[in-house]
């Protein structure tokens, strides 16, 4: 009986999936076989972009003797973690290491206090001069003073060769700004600016326990946009700076990596001292000490990046 | 002050609240009001609009350097006037027709290679289902983006070095000669470019994933109900939809093409192959800070922002005319 009963339900399901496939639209076979060339598309795009960075951190935990001779490929060969112990006593990298660290930290809260600033008070709707403001900031994007107008202002306000000269000319991305005054605008109704105003509560006081809190994610992405590329900057340091001490991690990096390596040198087979073979080393360990802290936060913030092109993308 | 204007309604009772919102009233005596009201906003402005005006506003002040014969001692403001001479120099200058090809070729070349890579990333990636491998390609495909130039241009360089690099030695296996890809000025922009393409095609890519999602389902269920295969479906389906954003993007490329960066070209930069990495944001950089003279490379300058200006207006009205409205505005 009850393997009876068993035996139409197994049927039953049976025809019911048959009737199912039935009813939905039959793939044609030539989309089968487009599916599998784009599947095949996307792994060599993954490939491509992966084998690179596969290659540099295979060697950078290699010997030098296996990377000087070109045998690592995509696994380390002969592990070892000499390269990093180089880079770790080198202190001019720990120098730029801390230097980076400090206009990161320091750059971004002054271009978060600054953005929120302006773009604050253009969110307002009952401020009279708010679009006035806004095409002043506008045009900056369209025209540009150029580099050595640029450079003599900072030289004449005395910033050369001092660290504010990488925090201060830098300090407002137009882009940043239009960010968040149409996140401001959307995300702060009018009627809760009444309502506060309605309890005495000032301008100030509103953007301080109101807007600042419920702009959190916007504030978290413009942060991220502004850190990540004072991170990653070197040209300010290079036009702007002369003391090595001064030095944020990636122009040292410009100097070690590439000064080093212009292609000028014949191709040049002969006997290849330690030295040689160990700078060659240190060189894969720097790329990715360098890019780690980068590439460790950048999963958990693409996400918000995303977000921040969408933002800007809505004309305000 | 503007609280006192606004009646509170008794305790007790249903506020009644009267849907007048105060809007800016334009003129001399709306701006006095809203001073007055919101004087606090305005001091906030205050720093912002004062570094505006200094790292902004004044260095195109500054840009009449181009007009003059700099004097440091004078300042820019007492050094002479020489007129159109400085541009007259660059003009006449062989150098100023191979800076406006190579900016110009590289440029093009970067755009010609990346505008349809990403698009084709984001079709790829809009027909297969949610998963990991979505995910992984997406995740991977858009890191290098925040990798810095400097990384990627290390990078480039170990990996088609002569001697260490991977590429002559994949090349090496196949008995071709190790190729010096950095010594040559023929590899220079193939470089530049494909390096490019690599680090931002994944993130040019999420744009266009976006506007794909933006497409109503209904269509694809429909398209599909009539029949259409799945190339069908991206061809009048996916295509159509991403239409206005990809003219965006590619009308702004257009207009930013002779504002190519300097960091990235600098980098790559060596004396074997200067005659094409030569662009004219490196030469401004060279004959200003390097060769101490300013007025020539304010010149050069200032006649790139012009080109610049005037192709980005341009572009507006192109874009004005194919989507309707501008890039801004």
């Amino acid at each position: 009986m009850s393997a009876r009963s068993g035996a139409t339900t197994v049927l039953g399901k049976r025809a019911e999936r048959r009737a199912e496939r039935a009813r939905r639209i039959r793939e044609p076979r030539t989309d089968r076989i487009f599916l599998v060339c784009v599947y095949l598309l996307l792994t060599v795009f993954l490939v491509v972009v992966l084998a690179p960075l596969l290659y540099i951190l295979a060697s950078s935990f290699s010997s030098p003797e296996a990377v000087s001779s070109g045998r690592v490929l995509f696994w380390p060969v002969e592990f070892s973690l000499r390269g990093y112990h180089a880079v770790f006593q080198n202190p001019q990298i720990v120098q730029g290491y801390l230097n980076s660290l400090f206009y990161t930290v320091v750059g971004t809260i002054v271009s978060v206090t600054m953005t929120i600033a302006i773009a604050y008070p253009m969110s307002r709707r009952t401020l009279v001069g708010r679009n006035v403001v806004m095409t002043v900031i506008l045009f900056t994007m369209l025209f540009t003073g150029g580099l050595i107008p640029t450079y003599l202002v900072v030289q004449s306000a005395g910033l050369l060769d001092t660290r504010w000269a990488l925090i201060i000319p830098q300090a407002i991305g137009v882009w940043q700004v239009i960010i968040a005054r149409t996140y401001l605008r959307t995300a702060i109704p009018e009627e809760l600016v009444e309502a506060a105003q309605l309890d005495g509560c000032g301008d100030l006081r509103f953007l301080w326990s109101v807007v600042i809190p419920l702009a959190k994610p916007m504030i978290a992405v413009v942060a991220l946009m502004y850190a990540i590329m004072q991170w990653n900057s070197y040209f300010d340091a290079l036009i702007y700076l002369k003391s090595p001490d001064l030095f944020p991690l990636q122009l040292v990096l410009r100097n070690i990596l590439i000064l080093n390596t212009t292609g000028g040198g014949a191709v040049d087979a002969s006997v290849v001292l330690q030295r040689q073979q160990l700078a060659d080393l240190l060189k894969y360990s720097l790329i990715v000490v360098a890019s780690v802290p980068v590439l460790l936060i950048y999963p958990f913030v693409a996400r918000y990046f995303t977000k921040g092109i969408m933002i800007g993308a809505v004309k305000g | 002050m503007a609280t006192l204007t606004t009646v509170r309604p008794p305790a007790g009772e249903e506020p009644v609240r009267p849907r007048r919102r105060r809007r800016e009233r334009p003129g001399i005596k709306g701006l006095r009001r809203s001073f007055q009201r919101h004087w606090t906003l305005y001091l906030l402005m205050v720093v912002p609009l004062i570094w505006f005006a200094i790292f902004k506003y004044i260095p195109m002040a500054n840009a009449v350097l181009a007009f003059k014969n700099f004097n440091v001692t004078k300042g820019i403001w007492g050094s002479p006037w020489i007129g159109w001479k400085n541009f007259e120099l660059f003009f006449a200058n062989p150098v100023f027709w191979t800076l406006v090809k190579n900016t110009f070729v590289l440029s093009v070349y970067t755009v010609a290679a990346s505008f349809p890579l990403a698009i084709i990333l984001a079709l790829a990636l809009n027909e297969i289902r949610n998963g990991l491998f979505k995910r992984s390609v997406q995740l991977v495909t858009y890191a290098p983006y925040f990798i810095s130039t400097v990384v990627v241009v290390s990078m480039t360089i170990l990996v088609l070095s002569p001697r260490l690099g991977i590429v002559n030695e994949g090349l090496g296996f196949f008995g071709v000669p190790a190729i010096d890809f950095l010594g040559d000025p023929d590899y220079f922009r193939h470089i530049y470019v494909w390096s490019d393409v690599w680090q931002t095609t994944g993130y040019s890519a999420v744009i266009y994933l976006a506007a794909l999602a933006g497409i109503d389902p209904a269509l694809h269920e429909s398209a599909r109900i009539d029949g259409a295969s799945r190339l069908q479906r991206i061809r009048h389906v996916d295509l159509p939809g991403i239409m206005p954003t990809a003219v965006i993007i590619l009308v702004l490329a257009v207009g930013n093409i002779m504002a190519i960066g300097f960091e990235k070209a600098f980098l790559f930069q060596n004396p074997l192959n200067l005659s094409q990495s030569e662009i004219i944001a490196t030469y401004v950089y060279k004959t200003g800070l390097l060769n101490a003279d300013f007025s020539m490379a304010t010149a050069v300058g200032l006649f790139n922002s012009v080109i610049n200006l005037v192709l980005l207006l341009a572009v507006n009205v192109v874009a004005k005319r194919i989507t309707g409205n501008g890039l801004w505005s």
